[in-house]
């Protein structure tokens, strides 16, 4: 499946075996603070299984389109389906539709006064009605998932900041969404404790787990996504194959940026 | 010439010194103070036999029924006050401000008086329900709700904003992440200052000196001062006395024993 993306002509497609063409499907996407307007129009379709990655200068918006995606900030303009639900719609009912989108932030944001599976179990609980043994369950499956099942008693301070992020992946996955968000989950790690995570997402991809991921870790992106989109300013400015846009950007904007984000990492090799 | 001291030879000295004033103090106040007229003053023991059970069973017992009433009070409309306080709509948040600013700025006393006073002129021929104990509970209950309003908003805030964010992307409802994620953590923010509240009303309790009451709602400083008045001597007040600290100390020392499990917990 990898690299033959089904973009949003997917509906003129003859595949009649694929009943929903797109997983994620955003319309002229517009978010403004106050006079602000952060977001100018944005169009991206993601389709089931699809890794797509986001790259951009920092304050080009990309945060706040995953937010939007969940409806943590609510868009000025637009349509956002997900899934199938509009999240965007007035009347949807947006605790249900959250729950089938799992977002990881920066900051991990466990919670500090529960137990490594005490952070997995109370949403499953709280929020899908689990028992406990099920939610129990879930949570070690998960947990072995990203390979901490032995830090189950842990609290999260107890934890380094790759593990952390392990945890907050695994507590979205243990309410199993149907897409995965992630927004920079490794800018706010050590170097050396990067690749564990990026391992992490890597066999999620392999899983088939739709994704979008904000991201400068290019050789990820290069590697692990089936599209790369460039945002600056509010805009997506250009997208396609990992290959093609990080490989030979047709737009000098993107070209300016990649040349920023990869000289250091070129003067490293 | 002499030799100059060192630094340490002269944090020595100072040492020295700041002992020897100290117990040169000490001594000049136990031998010049009249030992035996402040015996007969504050601690005839016959006087002292004659102040117990009702000063535990009901002086200490109606001191701390008002000081859990004006807490219970305060807690509640505290909550509610710091809710108003982080509200979204302004005008709840201006009352909420305007309510802490007054609260917090005038002498308890002053409200006690005007609670007794105003509530009866305002709305005539209502009782404020529970008699000496409502008002009571109403007096307390108004200023301890203003510095726990300030405090609950403190411990609120002081959760990290990602907090709510994950619980919503988990998809709780806002009400259910305040429960489940949000108030857990503010909690263990606020219970040594919220403690520390209760000792202040544990003692402001004494207010009610100024308040008419029967016998039996007398707490600790009314009774000490009514039984000295009466036997002409001070020992029911040296007694009431201990009787407050034996509530105020433990209860500091579990304060201080909160606030250092909350500073390691950082
Ligand atoms: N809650 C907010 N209020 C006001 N401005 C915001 C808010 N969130 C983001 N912004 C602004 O929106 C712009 C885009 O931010 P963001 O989406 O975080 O960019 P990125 O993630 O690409 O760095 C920035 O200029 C930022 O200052
Ligand atoms: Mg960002």
């Amino acid at each position: 499946m990898k690299g033959k993306v089904k973009h949003a002509m997917a509906a003129d497609d003859n595949d009649a075996t694929r009943p929903r063409p797109t997983e994620i499907e955003i319309r002229d996407l517009h978010k403004s603070f106050g006079a602000t307007e952060v977001l100018r129009g944005i169009d991206l379709q993601v389709a089931p299984g699809e890794v797509v990655c986001v790259i951009g200068p920092s304050g080009s918006g990309k945060s706040t389109l995953l937010r939007c995606v969940n409806l943590l900030e609510e868009p000025s303009r637009g349509r956002i389906v997900v899934s199938g639900t509009d999240v965007t719609d007035p009347d949807v009912d947006i605790d249900a539709a959250r729950r089938r989108i799992g977002m990881v932030f920066q900051q991990f944001n466990l919670f500090p006064h529960l137990t490594v599976s005490g952070n997995l179990v109370l949403p499953q609980r709280r929020v899908l009605g689990r028992d406990r043994r099920t939610a129990d369950r879930v949570a070690r499956e998960n947990l072995r998932r990203v390979a901490l099942d032995d830090k189950a008693d842990a609290y999260p301070a107890q934890l380094s900041g790759g593990q952390q992020q392990r945890v907050a992946i695994a507590r979205a996955l243990a309410m199993d969404p149907r897409v995965m968000l992630f927004d920079e989950p490794t800018s706010a790690l050590d170097p050396e404790l990067v690749g564990d995570v990026l391992a992490v997402m890597r066999s999620l991809a392999a899983d088939g787990m739709t994704m979008v991921v904000v991201t400068h870790e290019m050789s990820f992106a290069r590697e692990v996504a089936d599209r790369v989109v460039f945002m600056d300013e509010g805009r997506v400015v250009e997208q396609g194959p990992a290959a093609q846009v990080i490989g030979s950007p047709r737009h000098e904007r993107t070209r300016d940026f990649l040349t920023r984000v990869l000289d250091p990492a070129a003067s490293k090799l | 010439m002499t030799s100059r001291l060192s630094r340490r030879q002269w944090r020595r000295v100072s040492r020295v010194v700041q002992y020897a004033l100290f117990f040169v103090v000490l001594g000049l106040l136990v031998t010049t103070a009249d030992w035996t007229r402040l015996g007969n003053q504050f601690a005839q023991k016959d006087l002292v036999a004659r102040l117990f059970p009702d000063i535990i069973t009901t002086a200490l017992v109606n001191t701390v029924v008002y000081t859990a009433s004006g807490f219970l009070f305060g807690l509640v409309l505290g909550l509610v006050i710091a809710l108003m306080r982080l509200s979204s709509v302004a005008p709840y948040r201006w009352a909420a401000g305007v309510y802490i600013e007054i609260f917090r700025g005038l002498p308890a006393l002053l409200i006690f008086i005007f609670v007794g006073v105003a509530v009866p002129l305002a709305f005539p021929g209502t009782e404020i329900p529970g008699g000496t104990y409502g008002k009571v509970a109403l007096g307390l209950g108004l200023v301890a709700a203003a510095y726990m309003a300030e405090t609950f908003r403190a411990g609120i805030q002081a959760v990290p904003k990602g907090q709510m964010e994950a619980a919503r992307s988990l998809g709780f409802s806002h009400t259910r992440a305040t429960v489940s994620v949000i108030i857990p953590q503010a909690l263990r923010i606020v219970v040594p200052p919220l403690t520390n509240e209760l000792v202040l009303l544990f003692k402001d309790s004494s207010l009610v000196l100024f308040l008419g009451v029967t016998l039996q709602e007398r707490e600790l400083t009314k009774f000490g001062r009514d039984l000295a008045s009466q036997t002409a001597n001070s020992t029911p007040i040296l007694v009431a006395g201990l009787c407050y600290l034996l509530v105020t100390v433990p209860l500091g020392f579990v304060v201080r024993r909160l606030e250092a499990r909350a500073a390691r917990a950082r």
